[in-house]
């Protein structure tokens, strides 16, 4: 536990960055409810190319929103996880089943695991599914339920509660293989310069991470903190409505919550966070 | 109404023809260090009015990248850019309107926006909706007069 050994230090540190413009992301640790550790720093996945380090948003907010990550009490995503965790019981659709009817109770542990590697290949799609794709798929193909809108509050809560069910898995997302095109898709999505500020993904979240854009902290822009209970908007942000936040922040044109483009793109992000824990639902500002 | 009197004053000082000629953004003429010799809008700028451009959100948000001491009041500065303290001394007016008319030309591959330019972009928008724009309404992000503004306030910043 070398980390231990530096708390003292690490408290020193945060104090004088709230109290300065120091923006350097904090030297910190996460522990969850004292009992959950959450890789929020880890050696760089080898595809990447310009980052040694890959790092959690968490080492980027201030103390105060930090710490409502450290407890569930805290932590207002967690009424989401509460909600969906009654859903999952709940039998809906013409097939007159629940969720648990196929993967077990909460308790049996089959969802551990799942969040950590999605976006995944599906082979009878033929296509790379987002978490929010299979679930949707799940409803209407095994229980003859509606489809939930792509981020609506529905879906985010299982997304929440699929998060919570892996939390501190490590993210591990397969890039190569049939996945392999979306993958280089989402790369060059991340890399385009869009809009009439002419920004990619890579100049705010690659080339100025730590950096101050006027009062934003810039982390790396990562999604294994997702979904994100934002007190800017006191709710659950998904991740395609994140990218559609930032995307319209270069005043360019969106690309549409679960649209090809923005699977693309999420899992090549994903995969840039391959080694952080998964930590959803989380809390940022 | 503005333009009027700033146009006579401009006629006052100068001497100069009281229509102003302002420079569309396809015509500006650049020269390879990217640098811009006259005035966009015909007109001297108003420094004054240049230091609101610079820390105004809503107009340049300059300071959501750059900070400068003169603007000490202007809350959260960010730093993707260097600290303008001093620009004056680094560059001449023509570069300073050249760097903020199209940095592109100054700094190969700069993250710092294009603000004169109405060309080029990949999926623009319409402004900070999301949506898409006809590509025939694009805007150019501040006006030759507001760059204008902002090189005046600019070259007041000497160490
Ligand atoms: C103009 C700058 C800018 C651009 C360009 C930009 N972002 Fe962001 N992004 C931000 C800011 C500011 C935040 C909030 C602070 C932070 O976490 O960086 C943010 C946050 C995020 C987060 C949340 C991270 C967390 O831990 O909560 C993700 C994910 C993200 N961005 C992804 C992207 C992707 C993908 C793109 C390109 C499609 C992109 N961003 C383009 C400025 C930008
Ligand atoms: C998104 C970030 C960003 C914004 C917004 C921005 N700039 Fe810049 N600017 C930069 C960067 C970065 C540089 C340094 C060039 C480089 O290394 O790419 C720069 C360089 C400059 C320079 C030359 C600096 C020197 O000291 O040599 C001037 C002058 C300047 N900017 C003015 C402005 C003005 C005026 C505005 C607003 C109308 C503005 N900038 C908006 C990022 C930005």
């Amino acid at each position: 536990m070398k980390f231990k050994a530096m708390t003292a230090l690490s408290l020193t540190l945060a104090v004088a960055a709230a109290g300065s413009a120091n923006a350097d992301p904090v030297e910190d640790e996460l522990i969850v409810n004292g009992e959950t550790e959450i890789v929020t720093k880890t050696a760089a996945p080898a595809h990447m190319e310009n980052i040694d380090e890959v790092m959690s948003g968490w080492l980027f907010r201030e103390n105060d929103t930090r710490d409502m990550q450290r407890d569930d009490f805290d932590n207002p995503g967690m009424l989401a996880v509460e909600a969906a965790m009654e859903t999952w019981d709940e039998v809906e659709g013409t097939a007159g089943k629940a969720c648990s009817d196929c993967h077990g109770t909460l308790d049996d542990d089959q969802m551990v695991g799942i969040r950590a590697v999605y976006p995944k290949w599906n082979e009878n799609a033929g296509e790379v599914w987002t978490l929010e794709m299979a679930i949707n798929s799940c409803r209407t193909e095994q229980m003859g339920a509606e489809a939930w809108g792509y981020t609506g509050t529905e879906m985010t809560n299982m997304s929440a509660l699929m998060s919570y069910a892996s939390r501190g898995v490590p993210v591990n997302v397969a890039i190569d293989g049939p996945a392999q095109p979306t993958w280089e898709q989402g790369k060059e999505l991340y890399y385009t310069r869009t809009g009439q500020l002419e920004l990619s993904c890579a100049n705010c979240h690659e080339d100025n991470y730590g950096n101050m854009i006027r009062a934003d902290h810039l982390s790396q822009g990562q999604i294994n903190a997702f979904p994100a209970y934002r007190l800017k908007n006191a709710k659950l942000n998904s991740v395609h409505d994140r990218f559609k936040g930032c995307v319209r922040d270069t005043r360019a044109e969106t690309y549409s919550p679960g649209s090809p483009e923005f699977v693309a793109l999420e899992l090549y992000v994903a995969s840039r966070g391959n080694g952080l824990s998964v930590e959803g639902p989380s809390v940022r500002n | 109404m503005k333009r009027a009197i700033s146009a006579a004053i401009a006629a006052t000082i100068l001497a100069a023809p009281a229509i102003a000629e302002t420079v569309a953004p396809g015509d500006v003429a650049y020269d390879e260090a990217g640098a811009v010799a006259a005035s966009l809008s015909g007109m001297p700028g108003n420094a004054e009015e240049g230091a609101k451009v610079f820390g105004s959100k809503s107009i340049g948000n300059c300071v959501s990248c750059h900070e400068v001491t003169a603007l000490a009041d202007v809350p959260f500065p960010g730093n993707v850019g260097p600290s303008l303290d001093g620009v004056a001394d680094r560059w001449s007016e023509g570069e300073i309107r050249g760097i903020v008319a199209n940095a592109k030309n100054t700094y190969d591959g700069t993250i710092m926006p294009s603000f004169y330019k109405v060309e080029g972009f990949i999926r623009p928008g319409d402004a900070y909706t999301g949506k898409g724009i006809a590509l025939d309404k694009i805007e150019p992000l501040l006006t030759a007069q507001q760059i204008e503004d902002l090189v005046a306030f600019l070259v007041t910043l000497k160490e």
